[in-house]
């Protein structure tokens, strides 16, 4: 790949037609929810780009995100896209590895200091000096602060790096955290998932390439165009819902016609992502398509939320052991005012003294 | 705290503490009132306690012509209300969930259309209500604060609750979380106001309805 190239020759080297490829910039406004009339600027600022270094650093993960972003797309256009940019460093992808891939990454950041975007995913160990996870012998915390330093953004890739994820769940024993708990003084995209859905880093890369600026983001640090609305709100079960039609188990009548998953602990209504509407596999399936609940993996902390089953109206807690105790002492405590009240009775009524009518008389 | 955080707090902590409060409050109050006692009726009946007291249970729920007719309005918001409130919280499918995980007792529910219609009908009748009650001098000179107090803790899970169900104000999550939160203010306050009637009241019934029926006159 020549680095002088820009995306519209690239294409066009690769058999994408003019049509094709303006299609791909339609789709992407309207994912993203610009006006049409961006279509046009969208497709122009594409033609042009040259090719961005990016970096991507693997912290504590699972790999998944790299194969969710890599793998779950045949060659598209979107593909292409993400081909486009110059992925510098990915000890997971590039070739090199050792000292060699370090000194792609040392180079990448030297010559393009200040203008790289960086890529984690993976959240980043912090107890005990960060020595749960090292690369080429440097922990990730000190690799994500000499890396973020010579950044123009930042993309937090996957719940992990988003909000601490999986490594952070409760005991949290290596002290992860998150891209943004440790790095300041940046913008910080979060596309949260675990993983997150392909076509929402290409459009937050699309958007880079067309405006050189991150998408706006909500109150998460995610891009409102994927992360505005609930699973619940875009759910094609939905009327099953509002009708008070829900699968009981994952067996009955209920599942096999595709009731809602509500009572079977589905997490849609509270969590944020565009699985319901973008769907993975080219837009085949998602979850609850598959019969199965939304888990709320785009939300920090989705694994401390309680179990994965039970209906967002349950508590997350079995009081029983409390609950027996209240009612025992409440009872206990009752009894005990009661039979304070009826001593206070028993003393008042043996402290009265007898009235007689000379008394009533009086003097 | 995020939403998030909030919500686990509402459905963890929060609820565990607030069941506490009410089981050990609500145990305390009826025990106090029953370990009082009564001094042994000795006289011979005219009629039956029990035939009384179960009749009463009945028949106190329904309104009396005499005084219907003097407050048709307040005795039909008072039906109104109630059985809206009893609707919303015990025929809305979420809440069954709740009762059958807690206590493995299920029913059939409502579509969510018409809970959402009947929580409007019950925020209604609660706000007629309050304004009942302020315009009545009688009944304002007899309230105190734990009567405002008590209406303001009924309000508030159905206001909130309606508010969550249809997106105003918050978002969905952190307005479940204050809708669950103010539950858990109901369940902790309920045992030191007049809403013990949620349990009393059948108690009160069949002791009124006892006594009368003991003495063979109408309760």
């Amino acid at each position: 790949m020549k680095d002088d190239q820009t995306l519209g020759e690239r294409l066009r080297e690769s058999g994408i037609s003019r049509r094709g490829f303006l299609k791909f910039c339609a789709t992407t406004a309207s994912m993203m929810a610009l006006p049409p009339s961006m279509v046009p600027a969208i497709a122009a600022a594409l033609e042009t780009a040259r090719r961005p270094s990016v970096i991507w650093l693997s912290f504590q993960e699972c790999t998944g995100c790299t194969e969710s972003l890599t793998r779950s797309h045949a060659p598209t256009v979107e593909g292409l896209i993400f081909d486009h940019i110059s992925l510098d460093y990915h000890h997971t992808l590039q070739a090199a590895s050792g000292e060699a891939a370090e000194e792609a990454r040392r180079i990448a950041m030297e010559e393009n200091h200040g203008n790289y975007l960086l890529i984690v995913d993976g959240s980043i160990p912090q107890k005990d000096g960060g020595v749960y996870s090292t690369i080429a012998g440097i922990t990730n915390l000190a690799m994500l602060e000499e890396v973020a330093e010579g950044a123009a953004a930042i993309v937090a890739i996957g719940t992990c790096a988003a909000y601490g994820g999986l490594p952070h769940a409760n005991p949290n024993p290596t002290g992860a955290a998150s891209v943004s708990d440790i790095i300041s003084g940046k913008p910080i995209l979060n596309v949260s998932g675990c993983p997150p859905i392909p076509t929402v880093i290409t459009g937050v890369l699309a958007h880079y390439l067309t405006f050189g600026t991150l998408p706006e983001l909500d109150h998460l640090g995610r891009p409102k165009a994927f992360f505005g609305n609930s699973i619940h709100d875009r759910c094609y079960r939905r009327p099953f819902y509002e009708r008070g039609q829900f699968a009981e188990t994952f067996d009955d009548e209920g599942a096999r016609k595709g009731w809602c998953l509500f009572k079977l602990g589905c997490k849609g209504p509270t969590t944020y992502n565009a699985c319901a509407t973008e769907k993975w596999n080219q837009h085949t399936s998602f979850p609850i398509q598959a019969g199965h609940g939304c888990i709320g993996c785009s939300e920090p902390d989705f694994w401390d939320r309680g179990g994965f089953y039970d209906a967002l109206s349950v508590p997350t807690d079995d009081a029983g052991n409390i609950l027996l105790g209240a009612a025992v002492a409440g009872a206990a405590a009752g009894a005990a005012v009661g039979l304070m009240n009826r001593k206070k009775q028993n003393t008042d009524t043996r402290a009265h003294e007898k009235v007689t009518v000379d008394d009533l008389n009086g003097d | 705290m995020t939403a998030d955080a909030f919500l686990s707090f509402a459905r963890g902590t929060g609820f565990d503490w607030a069941l506490t409060i009410f089981v050990f409050g609500m145990l305390l109050r009826l025990f106090e009132v029953l370990s009082l006692g009564r001094k042994p009726d000795l006289s011979e009946g005219r009629g039956s306690g029990v035939q009384g007291g179960l009749k009463t249970i009945v028949t106190r729920t329904l309104p009396r012509a005499a005084v219907f007719a003097r407050e048709p309005v307040r005795i039909i918001n008072g039906y109104v209300f109630h059985i809206g409130f009893l609707a919303v919280l015990f025929l809305y499918e979420p809440h069954i969930e709740l009762f059958d995980a807690k206590m493995g007792l299920s029913w059939p529910g409502l579509p969510t259309g018409i809970i959402n219609a009947l929580g409007v009908l019950t925020i209604f009748s609660l706000l007629l209500a309050l304004a009942l009650r302020l315009t009545s001098p009688v009944l304002k000179f007899l309230s105190t604060g734990s009567d405002y107090l008590a209406w303001l803790v009924t309000l508030l899970p159905v206001l909130t609750g309606y508010l969550a169900y249809n997106h105003m104000l918050l978002p969905y999550t952190a307005m479940l979380a204050v809708h669950i939160l103010s539950v858990e203010l109901l369940m902790v306050v309920a045992p030191f106001t007049k809403l013990t009637h949620m349990f009393s009241f059948m108690l009160a019934r069949w002791y009124q309805g006892y006594r009368a029926g003991h003495r063979g006159v109408e309760s």
